[in-house]
């Protein structure tokens, strides 16, 4: 299920066409205007990312680093091939937007990625989506296949002299190639396994070649950016939060779904757009920006609003944007549990810390979840957690750390119980 | 320049140098496992994570480039915080096997756990328990040690230049193996071992012999190629039981072959020769040295009144030692007047010595080999002749530089390169063509000689490459290998070769594949003549296998069979004791004599014995004064090796360029018709290139070693003789017949066999790369 309310994203989509994806819908919906606007008006280069920095854009991936900062970090003048790529590898748990972007306005990314490479001078891009959504990936050729027809994609874009090809690649399921650079590593080939930074992708990525990654929701962000105005799309937000985002939101909610809204919306309203609490059940906690966000309780989720800082500032992140809706019913250890064990599955195994961390980490949840923790491995975890967040090569040691964090800030009590009293408080 | 200041002392380092490299420079120590200066930074066992001013988190010392004002602290707290973590989780799962553990006492991981762990382990679950690996005969493994720092795994795809070894499955599951079904089979494979950080990959054959302190460290030299590779003999007992790398950064840099490494196992294999053997009238008896000397005195004595000095043949190894050969010449020249004495392995075309100008080297110093932007191979395995070389040219190709290679059979060379095969007697012609064709190119004048072949196709690859660089004034090294040294054409190749390096302004010279062929050429009197073609009646060996380690076998076992008197000093027990007089006198080994060896660059290398000799071998040099003085030889009064050196080189450390000299001293050169009759490709196996090699049991084992008993042709060739590859066929040279069987090769050239030049029952054949016939056993 997907809904909108102020629409970027999905700015006119009608959910109930089935045919909502092709070209012709997209562009009768004003889709492919902005690359127009661009090439008829001869629009600089500067002058795009200018546009983009000024709709104070953030990476949906979900970092949140300033789009237009970051396309200015491409050195243009570079001579020899460069890359761009997009990051549809959505892996997070949770985290379900960018499949309804590909599967029901490929469009939209598509045109977003060419002009990306408009700005930055780059000809050739790939999109790396996820293993486990080949419909969507195959959805994903189709609407590239319509693009090339029409003469938008591929050799001199609409007479312009500018050229761009753009590939689709699909993964094979594995969490760990959403990070970028073994997304990179991945797409040339290799196993997928994140290299160490510095060299930054901006000036070593795909092939050794600059390379500017970006989330399938900002490259989607960007028609409508240029389209309308970089100011018209900050002021659909907060400041420093432009713009809308989109939001899975699962767990216990009557209508679970994709919803794009505006950035700072309050999350009392967004839960009531999904419905409010299944079956009148009472808010307990929410993780609200994809498996590895730290765990918020109901009363500080009640007072935040849905953007990078006002959730930064609560104590948790926005991350992906996949907010996790837990009633009473659920034990958190049992949710850690469930937690630890995916991210000692998905490490990649390269570096120390993470890959016999991660493992010793859901070992600890297990045994207490069991009945069989003692009281040393509460604080065993805490110091476990600070010998291994900032010490890996990539950011998912911290991913599996901020978990296992949050939970023992907030519910301590419930790790308690279930130590001293060998049973789970819940149920 | 930057500026870095390292636990507050500061120092000046390139741009571009990591904090790790700083603190190496400043001789500050970071705690490491991953990291190695041979390998490509892979940043994953964390152990080196530092503090550095203004990061908020600690910094891998091995993957953070020095910015300029950059201030680290490798002893801070937050940073031996950090290390004590790492080392925390590295020994969750590694096993507490120590005692058990080969790598006891030699461990980073034992060495570092004493720094950075803890007393007490807070890890309470069920430790990891990981299957072993088969890699082969050479490589034990205990994978459950394993601390998945890639070395092993980096350097066989980034030195070893295969990816042999790679890292399957994910997070904790992740495993360090070969390929499934596969075992490791570089040739230069063993230098994982001493990568391992941990006890995962061990040595298989010194396996459980001695714990690592008990081993008493030797100086070595390589006895078995060119490059004169650096060794640490490890002694227990008497034995040498282990053999690791010397650090050299000018000739083998940290690495070994695996020859290197393992040939010490036919140090005391039950094939040595502990007493002197005298067969008389058909009885073996073991005797004294002073018996067996008087009586192999007496018959040299005896021989030379009967028969005159010309009945006797002396065949020396070129690995032998400058103090032996010079002690073979002087006793057997100078001394006795024999002309025919061999010490070139199986040259065939003794013509390179007589009209060589010099004594024919690498033509420039191995450092200066590694700065070639192309190298042209001609006539060389070289991955097979001299493993370490051809990993350096590997490096150097993965630098930027081009390879070209024209030879009748090779090895892949696993870098980019150029490849040209053609059959051995077009060897000649090949060059020619593509020596032509280059300097045609390039605008230069064509020599007379160049011109003998005609013009290849302007868009041939390798002339392209070749004319490119030579065109841009690079730097170009052509290398002649064993192909050419053994070729019956050797002179004229060597002519083109200068030829062409003349008229390209490029390096030229040979890249050995014996120890000491450089010292051969030096020590080889003025009137020898090592022809063998005619019967001799008394044949002396040194440290050689008479048959195997000839250039014709053939004519060899004849030679044998037919001469009256056999005296062989070998370490080695004799293949049979045909003669009606036969004397086996057994010689020190190299690890068990001191000597010098002059490597492919003219640099001597000098070493002592590292044990005492086995049984009652003694060191050749000794018996050689001796048999000197029973034949009252003058001058045979040397009290010590280094006595004898000073004698042979005076004291030099190097050669000088007035003795090295590639410089070939012919006119005549004639390009064969060109034809489509068989010819063999009787290249030296790897594992068969010299007498010690040959007996060391785990180097046998090996895929490589398995691989050279065959005989290969590619399909065309097999097809035309109608026959399949796995049949079972008859080779025959010089009427005499051997039964092999085929395997379907297409990296050779039409028309051509590549059949060995050693291998089991090979007495039989002939020229190495002369005509031979092939049909099926029926």
């Amino acid at each position: 299920m997907t809904v909108y309310t102020k629409g970027v994203v999905f700015d006119g989509v009608d959910f109930d066409d089935p045919d909502c994806w092709k070209l012709d819908r997209y562009v009768k919906r004003g889709g492919y205007a902005a690359l127009r606007k661009i090439i008829e008006g001869s629009i600089s280069q500067d002058s795009v990312i200018a546009e983009v920095k000024l709709s104070a854009l953030r990476g949906r991936g979900g970092a949140g680093f300033p789009t237009g900062l970051k396309w200015s970090f491409m050195p243009r003048q570079f001579p020899g091939q460069k890359y761009l790529v997009c990051n549809t590898d959505e892996g997070e748990p949770g985290t379900f937007k960018d499949k309804d972007i590909i599967e029901l306005n490929p469009h939209a990314l598509i045109e977003g990625m060419i002009i990306a490479g408009y700005a930055m001078g780059i000809s050739v891009g790939y999109n790396y989506i996820h293993g486990e959504i080949f419909q969507d990936y195959r959805r994903f050729e189709a609407a590239l296949q319509e693009a090339r027809d029409a003469g938008l994609l591929g050799e001199n874009i609409l007479g312009s002299g500018f050229s761009f090809q753009l590939y689709a690649h699909h993964g094979y399921g594995a969490y760990i190639c959403g990070e970028e650079t073994a997304l990179l590593e991945s797409l040339e080939g290799k196993k997928g396994q994140p290299r160490f930074k510095p060299p930054f992708p901006a000036s070593f990525g795909l092939y050794g070649k600059p390379t500017t990654i970006n989330n399938t929701e900002t490259f989607a962000s960007v028609p409508f950016i240029i389209r309308e105005g970089g100011q018209k799309f900050l002021e659909l937000g907060k400041p420093n939060n432009g713009g809308t985002k989109l939001f899975s939101i699962s767990g216990h909610v009557s209508r679970p779904g994709n919803y794009e809204v505006p950035m700072g919306m309050p999350f009392a309203e967004l839960l009531a757009l999904a419905g409010g609490m299944r079956d009148g059940g009472k808010l307990k906690a929410v993780i609200p920006g994809g498996s590895s966000a730290p765990v918020l309780p109901a009363q500080i989720m009640m007072d935040v609003t849905m953007d990078y800082d006002s959730i930064s500032k609560a104590g948790s992140m926005l991350g992906s944007g996949a907010v996790i809706v837990m009633d009473e019913s659920v034990c958190m250890v049992k949710a850690l549990r469930r937690l630890s064990y995916f991210y000692y599955e998905e490490s990649c195994g390269q570096c120390t810390p993470c890959r016999e961390g991660t493992g010793w980490l859901y070992r600890i949840v297990d045994r207490i979840e069991r009945g069989e923790g003692s009281l040393g491995d509460l604080d065993l975890l805490e110091s476990l957690g600070k010998n291994i967040a900032g010490r890996t090569i990539c950011a998912l040691g911290d991913a599996a750390v901020m978990p296992v964090q949050g939970m023992l800030k907030h519910f301590r009590d419930e790790f308690l119980f279930h130590i001293e009293n060998k049973r789970c408080l819940v149920h | 320049m930057l500026e870095i200041e390292i636990d507050g002392k500061k120092l000046t380092v390139p741009d571009g140098s990591t904090v790790m490299e700083a603190a190496e420079a400043v001789g500050t120590y970071i705690p490491h496992f991953c990291y190695h200066k041979k390998l490509s930074v892979a940043a994953n066992c964390r152990m080196c994570l530092v503090q550095v001013e203004k990061a908020p988190k600690p910094l891998p010392a091995c993957a953070t480039p020095v910015t300029d004002g950059m201030r680290v602290f490798t002893k801070s707290d937050l940073a031996v915080k950090a290390q004590q973590g790492v080392m925390e989780f590295l020994l969750i799962n590694h096993p507490l096997d120590c005692p058990i553990c080969d790598q006891g006492g030699e461990c980073q991981l034992q060495d570092l756990a004493v720094g950075y762990g803890d007393v007490d382990s807070r890890f309470s679950e069920v430790k990891r328990v990981v299957p072993n690996k088969d890699l082969g005969p050479l490589i034990s493994t205990d994978m459950t040690r394993c601390i998945h720092c890639t070395r092993c795994v980096r350097f066989s795809e980034e030195i070893a230049g295969a990816q042999e070894i790679g890292m399957a499955g994910r997070g904790e599951h992740s495993e360090v193996m070969s390929f499934i079904g596969l075992t490791v089979d570089s040739e230069i494979s063993g230098n994982v071992i001493d990568l391992c950080p941990v006890g995962a990959l061990t040595s298989k054959p010194f396996r459980y012999q001695a714990r690592s302190w008990e081993l008493s460290r030797r100086k070595g030299v390589s006895p078995h190629d060119g490059l004169g590779s650096n060794l640490i003999l490890q002694t227990k007992g008497g034995r040498v039981v282990r053999v690791l790398p010397r650090e050299n950064e000018s000739i083998n840099e940290c690495w070994i072959s695996d020859r290197d490494r393992f040939s010490y196992e036919a140090l005391m294999s039950s094939e040595r020769l502990l007493t002197p053997e005298l067969t008389i009238g058909g009885q073996v008896v073991s005797t004294s040295w002073d018996s067996a000397l008087s009586k192999v005195a007496e018959e040299i004595k005896g021989t030379i009144e009967k028969f005159g000095a010309d009945s006797i043949g002396v065949v020396a190894s070129p690995n032998s030692t400058v103090e032996e050969l010079y002690l073979i010449n002087k006793l057997f020249g100078g001394g006795l007047g024999v002309r025919a004495i061999n010490t070139f392995g199986r040259m065939s075309d003794y013509r390179l010595v007589s009209e060589s100008e010099g004594v024919r080297w690498l033509g420039q110093s191995i450092s200066e080999l590694r700065q070639s932007d192309l190298f042209m191979i001609v006539g060389s395995d070289l991955r097979m002749e001299s493993p370490l070389l051809a990993q350096q040219i590997r490096q150097s190709v993965k630098r930027g530089a081009e390879l070209c290679v024209l030879s009748p059979s090779s090895s892949k060379q696993l870098c980019r390169s150029v490849e040209r095969i053609v059959r051995p007697d077009e060897l000649l012609s090949s060059l020619v063509s593509i020596a032509h064709s280059v300097v045609v190119k390039i605008g230069k004048s064509v020599p007379a000689v160049l011109q003998l072949a005609g013009l290849l196709a302007d868009d041939d690859p390798m002339v392209e490459a070749i004319a490119k660089v030579a065109g841009r004034g690079g730097r170009i090294s052509i290398l002649l290998g064993e192909q050419v040294e053994n070729s019956p054409q050797a002179l004229e190749i060597a002519k083109v070769a200068s030829l062409f390096a003349e008229a390209i302004s490029a390096e030229f010279g040979w890249s050995f594949a014996s120890a000491n062929k450089v010292g051969a050429q030096l020590l080889t009197v003025d009137s020898a003549d090592p022809t063998f073609s005619r019967q001799r009646k008394m044949l002396i060996g040194f440290g050689v296998d008479l048959c195997a380690d000839s250039p014709n076998a053939q004519l060899m076992s004849h030679q044998v069979r037919a001469a009256d008197a056999l005296v062989l000093f070998s370490p080695f027990k004799p293949l049979s004791h045909v003669a009606p007089f036969s004397a086996s006198l057994p010689v020190a080994p190299f690890s068990e004599t001191g000597g010098s060896y002059i490597n492919i660059e003219g640099v001597v290398q000098a070493f002592n014995g590292a044990v005492r000799c086995a049984g009652d071998a003694r060191p050749g040099w000794k018996v050689l004064r001796v048999l000197g003085n029973l034949l009252s030889i003058p001058g045979f009064d040397y009290q010590s090796v280094e006595d004898v050196r000073r004698a042979a080189l005076g004291d030099l450390e190097k050669l000088s360029s007035s003795t090295l000299n590639n410089s070939i001293d012919v006119e005549d050169v004639r390009i064969n018709e060109k034809h489509n009759a068989l010819i063999r490709v009787g290249d030296v196996p790897i594992y068969q290139s010299d007498a010690v090699v040959r007996r060391s049991h785990s180097l046998q084992e090996t895929k490589l070693a398995g691989c050279s008993r065959l005989a290969r042709m590619n399909s065309k060739t097999l097809s035309s003789l109608m026959i399949n590859h796995g049949d079972n066929v008859l080779v025959s040279q010089g009427g005499a017949e051997f039964s092999i069987v085929a395997e379907e090769d297409d990296t050779l050239p039409d028309f051509a066999v590549a059949l060995p030049a050693v291998i089991d029952g090979c007495g039989v054949l002939g020229e190495l790369y002369g005509p031979i016939s092939v049909k099926k056993n029926m």
